[in-house]
C-alpha cells in the first residue's frame, strides 16, 4: 500500500514542478479549444434554447416527448448499455488473465488488442459489413457446411457486434492497467492470512481494479450512446439511433433548433453518467482519461 | 468489388487529406486561384467525370473548388448555412423550384453561351414545369426511378411496385433512403400523384411503407448499385443511371419502370444568389454543355443526356437501351417532382421518421 501512495505522491510533485512555469505554452490549445469546443457548445446551447424567431423556448427540449425521438433515445440507450455490458463481460476475464501472464505471449495478445485501433474505425466497420453480409464470408461458410443462411446484416445484433468490436479495446486496456498496478504483496498477504482464491479475487482484485472498470465503462458507454455511423453501415439505416435522428434534424429537416435541443438532451445523459461515475470512483483514477 | 475497394481507398484518402481539403475548399476565401479567379461547384456525389474539372481549369484559367453532397436536402442545409459561397449548384428539379421560390437563384444569361444550343428543345420544355421562363436552370442529366432486380433470384416478370411488398423477397428488398423517392412506390400503387400534399393519401402511403419495413434489407442510396452487383439483395429501388452501371457489372440484373408510373427527373445547373463569380459560373455551365464534356460525362455516369449533339455519335446499342433512354410509352405515367412547400415538406419528413422508427 505504502508503495502505491509513494508513487502517487511522486507523480504529484512532478506535476507541481511542471505546471505553472510556462502558461503561454497552452496558448495554441486554448485557441483550438475556444474555436472548436467552446464556440460550438455555445452555438448548440443558443440553438437548442431558442425558437426559429430567436426567442427563448424550451420547446426543443420538450421535443423528446415525441414518440419518434423517445423511441430513438430508447434504441440508443439499449445499444450503449448492451455494448457496455458485452464489453465488460468479455474484457474483465481477459484483462485478469493477461495481468497474471506477463510473459511474451501476454504482451503479444495486448498488441493484438491494440493493433486494430491503429486502423480507422470506419474501415473496420466496413470489413465487418463484408463478413456478415447476406452473401458475406460467414454465410458463405455456413452455406458450404450445408447450414441455413443467417440474417446478420442490418439487424440490431449487427449494430451490437459493430459497437462492441469497435469499443472493446477501450474496455480491456484500462482494466488491464488497473490490474497490473495491483501490488503483488497485497495478494500474497491475503493468502498468508488465509484467504482462498475466491475471497482474494472478491476482496482484493475486484475492488482494486474498480477504477479501471469505471474508466472502461465511461469510455465505452459515452461514445456508444451518441453512435450513428455504425448504425448506418451495419444497420442499413433500418434502425434509427438518437445520433441518426439528430443528424436528420440538421441535414434533412434543416431544423437546427430541434437538432440542438436533442443534442442537449444527449448531453444531459452524458453528464449524468459522468456524475455517477465520479461518485462511484472516489479515487478519481477513472478521470485521468478525461 | 472494384468499386468497394475504390470506396475504401477514397475513405482513407479523405481521412488523411480531410483537414487539408477543408482548408482549401473555403470558397472565395480559399487558397490558390486561377488567373481568372475561382468558382465553387456543389454537385451530387460521383456525378461528373472528374477529368472535366482540370480540363475546365486549364481551358478557362479558373480554379474550381469542387464539393459533393448525397441528398438534395443535405445540399439545401449546407447552402443555406451560408458558410460557403457556391457559384454553381447542380441539383434536382424540385429543389431548383424550392430555391427559386425563395429567391435564391440568379437568372442565367444563356445568350453569350457557345454550347447552349446543344441542349435539346425537349429538355427545355421539360424544365418549364418548374422554371416557366427557362431563365434559372440549365439541364444537366435526366433519368427515371425504377426497380432493379436480379433475374437469378426473381423468376417472375417485374412490372409493378407491388413486388416490393412481396414476402417471398423478405430481407432482399432495398428501398431508397431519400424521402420523396421512397414515397413514389406506395403513392403510385394507390394511384395518387407523387406530388400529393393530401394528408390522408400520404398517411395511407406511410402505412404501406411501415407494412413494408420488416421485408426491407436496407434503406440506401448510392450503395444500392454495389449491393445489387454483389447479389446481396434481389430487388431494389434505384435511379436509372445507377441501374445501367449495375447491369454492366452484373448481367443478371435488369431494370424496369413499373406500369403504375414513377418519377422522371431532371438535374440542372443553377447559379445561387451567393455566387461571387457569376461570369465564371456561366462559363462552367457553358462548358458542361459542350460536346466533349457531355460525352465524357455520359460515358462516365450513363444517365440520359439532354445534349443532343452527342446523340449521333452514340452506339445504336446504347441508344436502344431503355434504361438510359426510356420510350415515351414508358414515361407515360411518370411525373416530375414539384416543390410542395415547407408545410408539406415537414409532413413528409415526419412520416418518413415514422417509417424509419417502426421497428
Amino acid at each position: 500500500m505504502s508503495n502505491l501512495f509513494a508513487r502517487r505522491e511522486q507523480s504529484r510533485s512532478v506535476e507541481r514542478h511542471n505546471s505553472p512555469r510556462h502558461p503561454w505554452l497552452a496558448g495554441p490549445y486554448i485557441f483550438w479549444a475556444a474555436g472548436f469546443i467552446v464556440l460550438p457548445l455555445v452555438l448548440v446551447f443558443y440553438y437548442g434554447l431558442s425558437g426559429p424567431d430567436g426567442t427563448f423556448t424550451l420547446a426543443n427540449l420538450a421535443a423528446i416527448a415525441q414518440p419518434i425521438f423517445r423511441n430513438a433515445l430508447g434504441q440508443s440507450l439499449l445499444i450503449s448499455f448492451g455494448t457496455t455490458a458485452i464489453c465488460l463481460v468479455l474484457a474483465y476475464p481477459l484483462a485478469y488473465i493477461l495481468s497474471k501472464n506477463r510473459s511474451r505471449s501476454g504482451a503479444f495478445i495486448i498488441i493484438l488488442i491494440v493493433l486494430p485501433m491503429w486502423i480507422n474505425f470506419l474501415l473496420r466497420i466496413l470489413a465487418v459489413q463484408m463478413l456478415i453480409a447476406n452473401n458475406g464470408i460467414i454465410n458463405m461458410i455456413l452455406g458450404h457446411l450445408g447450414l441455413a443462411q443467417m440474417r446478420l446484416i442490418n439487424t440490431r445484433a449487427a449494430i451490437f457486434l459493430g459497437t462492441a468490436y469497435d469499443y472493446f479495446p477501450f474496455m480491456v486496456l484500462p482494466i488491464y492497467n488497473a490490474m497490473c498496478k495491483i501490488d503483488h504483496d497485497i495478494i500474497e498477504a491475503a493468502h498468508d492470512l488465509g484467504a482462498n482464491a475466491l475471497t482474494t479475487f472478491r476482496r482484493i482484485i475486484v475492488p482494486l481494479s474498480l477504477p479501471g472498470v469505471i474508466s472502461g465503462i465511461i469510455m465505452v458507454f459515452i461514445p456508444s450512446i451518441s453512435e450513428f455511423a455504425i448504425a448506418d453501415i451495419l444497420g442499413g439505416s433500418r434502425i434509427l439511433l438518437f445520433g441518426n435522428v439528430i443528424e436528420q434534424e440538421f441535414n434533412m429537416s434543416n431544423d437546427w433548433h430541434t437538432g440542438s435541443g436533442l443534442s442537449l438532451i444527449l448531453m444531459v445523459f452524458i453528464i449524468i453518467s459522468m456524475i455517477v461515475m465520479h461518485r462511484v470512483d472516489k479515487d478519481g483514477e477513472g478521470q485521468i482519461i478525461w | 468489388m472494384k468499386r468497394k475497394s475504390l470506396l475504401i481507398f477514397a475513405l482513407c484518402a479523405s481521412l488523411i487529406f480531410g483537414l487539408a481539403a477543408c482548408g482549401g475548399s473555403g470558397g472565395s476565401g480559399g487558397g490558390s486561384r486561377g488567373e481568372n479567379g475561382s468558382i465553387t461547384v456543389f454537385n451530387y456525389g460521383d456525378y461528373i467525370d472528374r477529368d472535366l474539372i482540370s480540363q475546365f481549369e486549364n481551358q478557362y484559367g479558373i480554379t474550381v473548388n469542387y464539393e459533393e453532397y448525397v441528398a438534395p436536402e443535405d445540399m439545401y442545409t449546407k447552402y443555406t448555412s451560408g458558410a460557403i459561397d457556391y457559384d454553381v449548384i447542380i441539383t434536382s428539379d424540385y429543389m431548383v423550384e424550392k430555391l427559386m421560390s425563395e429567391d435564391q437563384l440568379l437568372p442565367i444569361d444563356t445568350s453569350g453561351m457557345e454550347y447552349i444550343d446543344n441542349i435539346g428543345d425537349r429538355y427545355w420544355e421539360f424544365c418549364r414545369a418548374f422554371d416557366p421562363e427557362n431563365s434559372y436552370a440549365v439541364p444537366y442529366l435526366w433519368g427515371t426511378v425504377g426497380i432493379i432486380y436480379n433475374t437469378s433470384m426473381v423468376d417472375e416478370d417485374v412490372n409493378s411496385w407491388s413486388i416490393l411488398w412481396d414476402e417471398d423477397y423478405a430481407n432482399s428488398i432495398i428501398m431508397e433512403n431519400s424521402v420523396r423517392d421512397a414515397f413514389i412506390a406506395p403513392l403510385r400503387l394507390q394511384g395518387d400523384s407523387i406530388n400529393t400534399t393530401d394528408e390522408a393519401e400520404l398517411r395511407a402511403a406511410c402505412d404501406r411503407l411501415v407494412e413494408q419495413y420488416p421485408l426491407v434489407y436496407a434503406y440506401q442510396v448510392d450503395e444500392t448499385r454495389d449491393s445489387m452487383i454483389s447479389g446481396e439483395a434481389a430487388l431494389g429501388m434505384i435511379y436509372s443511371g445507377d441501374a445501367t452501371v449495375a447491369i454492366e457489372g452484373n448481367p443478371d440484373l435488369a431494370y424496369t419502370i413499373p406500369r403504375e408510373g414513377s418519377n422522371v427527373w431532371i438535374d440542372c445547373a443553377v447559379i445561387p444568389a451567393s455566387a461571387t463569380n457569376v461570369e465564371g459560373a456561366q462559363q462552367f455551365i457553358d462548358f458542361l454543355c459542350s460536346y466533349d464534356a457531355a460525352m465524357a460525362n455520359f460515358e462516365y455516369i450513363y444517365y440520359g443526356t439532354p445534349n443532343e449533339a452527342i446523340l449521333d455519335d452514340l452506339d445504336e446499342e446504347v441508344l436502344a437501351d431503355t434504361t438510359i433512354f426510356p420510350t415515351d410509352e414508358m414515361l407515360e405515367n411518370c411525373e416530375v417532382f414539384r416543390y410542395l412547400g415547407s408545410e408539406a415538406d415537414a409532413l413528409y419528413t415526419d412520416l418518413w421518421q415514422i417509417v424509419k422508427t417502426s421497428n
